[in-house]
């Protein structure tokens, strides 16, 4: 299992970037990172209840290791919406529905870390983390629907509306590769932390003392 | 278009490449800092078992 693990590693993404003029170019990371940020928790969440209710040690690991990256792409998302807002709205924040719910999906990544290093055990860590992910669950549609449901100052959803996307091809191509790209380095980087999660909770074990003595 | 003018990003130098820098940092230190602790965890626990069980045969 290792072995997959450490060959999937391997495989480093360099995200392509994509080149053309002006301030809207930060959407290209924006975007992916709070998609990201998104689904990573959801992959979090659903890792967390099937180690919660089937006690699988692998979704566990999967679990914790996805909250510092999940972590890392919703500070993106907010960091880089900042810096985009600036020059757009006049403003660094605004207490908006979209990034109100933002802040608030970080402030869940941040507590599931916190609560897991907390616990020494890495099992009931692990349960109890599983708690607080799967209760976080609800503010997933919330972000995702609080351009819809409140007025707000972020701009309406231009991608994944149901009919015709409202932003033009060439625009939305590249997006869709830097989407890519960040679940590329996602996978990548969950792989890379799963490896040493791993390590560190089987030592002690024959096959870790094999490894590490080669 | 010159480099001069794409460094610019019309105008919005100032915000566009530091949002880029901090998505470069960040996204690097996710598969770094992975791999570092990966070595040091190895070679800790490769010098307790090689303390406390000799490699056999």
């Amino acid at each position: 299992m290792l072995f997959a693990v450490g060959l999937y590693g391997a495989l480093v993404s360099a995200p392509p970037d994509y080149q053309q003029g002006d301030s809207y170019r930060i959407i290209f990371v924006h975007v992916p990172a709070a998609w990201l940020s998104m689904s990573v928790y959801l992959v979090m969440a659903v890792a967390s209840g099937i180690g919660l209710i089937w006690r699988i040690k692998l979704a566990e690991v999967i679990a914790r290791t996805s909250a510092p990256i999940g972590a890392s792409y919703t500070f993106l998302a907010l960091a880089t919406g900042s810096i985009w807002g600036k020059p757009m709205w006049g403003t660094w924040w605004v207490w908006d529905a979209r990034l109100t719910s933002e802040l608030i999906l970080l402030f869940l990544y941040l507590g599931f870390i916190a609560l897991q290093s907390a616990i020494q055990d890495r099992r009931s860590a692990a349960r109890a983390g599983a708690v607080l992910a799967l209760v976080g669950v609800v503010n997933l549609p919330i972000i995702h629907y609080s351009v819809e449901w409140w007025n707000t100052l972020h701009q309406g959803p231009t991608i994944t509306k149901l009919d015709a996307p409202s932003i033009h091809i060439s625009m939305l191509v590249p997006l869709l590769v830097m989407t890519l790209a960040f679940k590329l380095h996602f996978v990548t980087a969950l792989l890379a932390g799963a490896r040493s999660e791993i390590l560190e909770r089987e030592q002690g074990t024959r096959w870790v003392a094999t490894l590490t003595l080669k | 278009m010159n480099v001069a003018e794409f460094l610019d990003m019309g105008g919005y130098a100032a915000f566009v490449w530091p949002a880029y820098g901090i998505v470069a940092v960040a996204l690097l230190l996710n598969l770094i800092l992975p791999l570092k602790r990966h070595q040091r965890l190895r070679r800790e626990i490769g010098q307790r078992t090689a303390k406390t069980a000799p490699p056999g045969p």
